[in-house]
């Protein structure tokens, strides 16, 4: 056994920081020996990380040289923007690689596979986003990419520290308004009706593969109609998101009460239970998996459907109204910063769900351990 | 659907049901019009008899809510008696629309396969990625669509490609998902078995993971291929009204004609029933001719 352990990431490291030093310095904004010693935090981190280490030393090393050298690089760009030389890409890249190298220590190689699931399952995820903001940043503003095409993340952040008030504007009209109102009412309405149909198979054969057919269809496009109908306040963007939303409801509610199995049913009758009691007590249990799916999948449409309504008129306040408005101003910052605001919203909302689900159907196989 | 005959099970709740809604159609459809008609009546001087009323509720050029007949009788000028090539034909902006679809959905498929096979092979990715692709999902990247058209425009990418962008966008996902879910559907046993014969990486993915995944892959991409005519109807909608269903469906907006907008909606369903029912007929035949399962 030698004291060393060669993995490609740390070696073509090695070789992207190599290859940098032929293009020194770095940026406009780095002085060479600053150059040098970004160079020398990846050297010390690709060579460590061959070593034969203790997974958790080398997650460590890796993680401080991989965000130094990052940090380092980012630093290096203030006032120098577009001045980024092919050396500095190429240490951008042996930064990234020492990142993989980190990701894959911290995945146990695939050897321990179901195991570390706290921890290391955020922790993953979180550290690729990061990555992904990094490079973003470095690579639109080291290679100078113009600021109407994409700005960096930096800036789109000042930008959501800036407008604040209105960006709690639009999500009061767009999701306190429009979506939460349109949610409830199309996904209660979907699964009564599902009830309702289930009491009358002729009426459940009928509804079912209609249902199916419609969920497939490009619902968003009576988008206009209802703003002809309802208005352009927020009213025509919640009877959008209640269409969108009732047709998934519905076919996944009916899928769902026919799931719980004969044998439970038959079990059910033997206890002389009527059909509310068998409804209440076995298949609407049965159903919840489904209709959490339905409800997961009416978070997404709901935001969707409430955000392109507003394409087609609104008062002047909302999210869809905002971007539509900011694009035509080129003022890509702030569309940005509304697409971050319903990324967090649309995530948060998905998040919650699926807490709620895992704590309503706990017996379900997929949370056993 | 055992013992049941197919008329019973199906034709019959099926009919009844879509000649309630169309019942309801036409009792919203004189609900909707009839303020408008009687004030319009009142202001020009007219009495009509209920019958007549009735009509003249059916027949307005701009309705609120168009009747059935108004939608099949736009539906039938504007496909059968004009040119499919001529600007004003739902062919034509049909056509537009399906090859963006087409063109997105091909290239959704294929990246979702990518990925998959990526995820399954790398466990790296596995734990980075796959969370940020569920999450990718929940952003209301629909949302987006303006922006990237504009965006692309301004570098000078314009016409098909950026509409099938966001197509790919929201085609992926589906496919990704479902391929992830295929591949690793063999069974231990299966995969002991080749490891027997040792197999190759490839030979595994090739002779047991792809064919295991077939199924699979066709339920996800009867999805994707509904989420990619969603994609490009909303990339249309912020190109200026130049051609397509989602420029139809803005124009229509635009002058409140609201018949033209229910014929492009319909002409849109009609796509979006031709192109679920073509993945899943030619999902059947391939599954069948493999003798694998339905997922």
């Amino acid at each position: 056994m030698s004291a060393l352990r060669p993995n490609w990431q740390a070696l073509a490291a090695l070789v992207a920081t190599l290859y940098s030093l032929t293009a020194l310095p770095f940026t406009a904004g780095m002085s060479a020996p600053y150059s040098l010693a970004v160079a020398a935090i990846l050297i010390a981190g690709a060579c460590l990380s061959m070593l034969r280490l203790p997974s958790g030393v080398e997650a460590l090393v890796l993680m401080v040289a991989s965000f130094a050298a990052a940090a380092l690089l980012i630093a290096g760009l203030a006032e120098a923007t577009g001045t980024a030389t092919a050396g500095y890409f190429a240490s951008l890249t042996a930064a990234w690689l020492l990142a993989w190298r980190l990701v894959t220590v911290l995945s146990g190689d695939g050897r321990s596979k179901g195991q570390g699931f706290g921890l290391v399952s955020i922790t993953v995820p979180v550290l690729f986003g990061i990555w992904v903001l990094i490079l973003w940043e470095c690579i639109v503003r080291g290679a100078g990419i113009p600021f109407v095409l994409l700005p960096p993340p930096s800036a789109i952040g000042v930008r959501i520290g800036n407008s604040l008030p209105i960006l709690a504007a639009d999500f009061r009209q767009t999701v306190l308004k429009a979506v939460l109102f349109g949610y409830v009412v199309g996904s209660l309405s979907g699964f009564l009706v599902a009830i309702l149909a289930d009491r009358f198979r002729f009426f459940a054969n009928g509804l079912l593969p209609i249902g199916n057919m419609v969920s497939a269809l490009p619902m968003i496009g009576i988008a206009p109609i209802m703003v002809i109908w309802f208005g352009f306040d927020w009213q025509s963007k919640a009877a959008v998101v209640v269409v969108m939303t009732f047709f998934p409801m519905l076919v996944n509610t009916l899928a769902g009460l026919a799931a719980s199995g004969d044998m439970e049913r038959d079990l059910m009758r033997t206890y002389g239970a009527s059909h509310w009691q068998v409804l209440m007590k076995l298949r609407l249990q049965a159903a919840m998996p489904f209709i959490f799916n339905a409800l997961k999948i009416n978070s997404t449409l709901a935001l969707i459907g409430a955000i392109v309504a507003e394409f087609f008129g609104t008062p002047v306040v909302g999210m869809g109204f905002r971007i539509s408005t900011e694009v035509g101003r080129m003022n890509l910052d702030m569309v940005w910063a509304e697409i971050a605001l319903a990324a967090v919203v649309g995530s948060l909302f998905y998040g919650a769900l699926a807490l709620l689900e895992r704590t309503v159907t706990f017996w379900h196989p997929s949370y056993r351990r | 659907m055992s013992g049941g005959s197919f008329l019973r099970d199906r034709l019959a709740p099926v009919g009844s049901i879509l000649l309630v809604i169309l019942i309801a159609w036409y009792i919203a459809a004189y609900a909707l019009n009839a303020p408008f008609q009687r004030d319009f009546d009142r202001r020009t001087d007219v009495t009509r008899t209920g019958a007549e009323f009735l009509l003249a509720t059916m027949s307005q050029p701009k309705p609120t809510m168009p009747a059935p007949h108004q939608v099949a009788e736009n539906l039938w000028t504007n496909t059968l008696t004009v040119k499919p090539w001529s600007k004003r034909s739902l062919v034509y902006h049909s056509w537009i629309t399906l090859s963006a679809t087409l063109l997105g959905f091909a290239m959704g498929t294929a990246l979702g396969v990518a990925i998959a096979i990526g995820i399954v092979h790398v466990p790296a990715l596995d734990r980075s990625l796959l969370p940020w692709i569920i999450t990718s999902q929940t952003i209301p990247i629909l949302a987006v669509a303006p922006m990237i058209i504009v965006l692309l425009s301004a570098v000078g990418v314009t016409g098909l490609l950026p509409k099938a962008l966001i197509s790919t966008y929201l085609s992926f996902f589906p496919v990704a998902v479902g391929m992830v879910k295929g591949l690793r559907s063999p069974d231990v046993l299966h995969l002991d078995l080749m490891r027997t014969y040792s197999a190759s990486k490839m030979q595994l993915l090739w002779k047991l993971r792809i064919p295991a995944s077939v199924p699979f892959f066709f339920t996800s991409m009867k999805v994707a291929i509904a989420a990619s005519l969603i994609g490009a109807i909303v990339g249309e909608l912020p190109t200026g009204a130049v051609a397509g269903i989602g420029s139809k469906l803005l124009a229509g907006s635009y002058y409140s004609q609201t018949i033209d907008i229910f014929a492009a909606l319909i002409a849109g369903s009609i796509v979006a029933i031709l192109l679920v029912s073509l993945v899943g007929i030619l999902g059947r035949l391939v599954n069948a001719r493999m003798g694998a399962r339905q997922a």
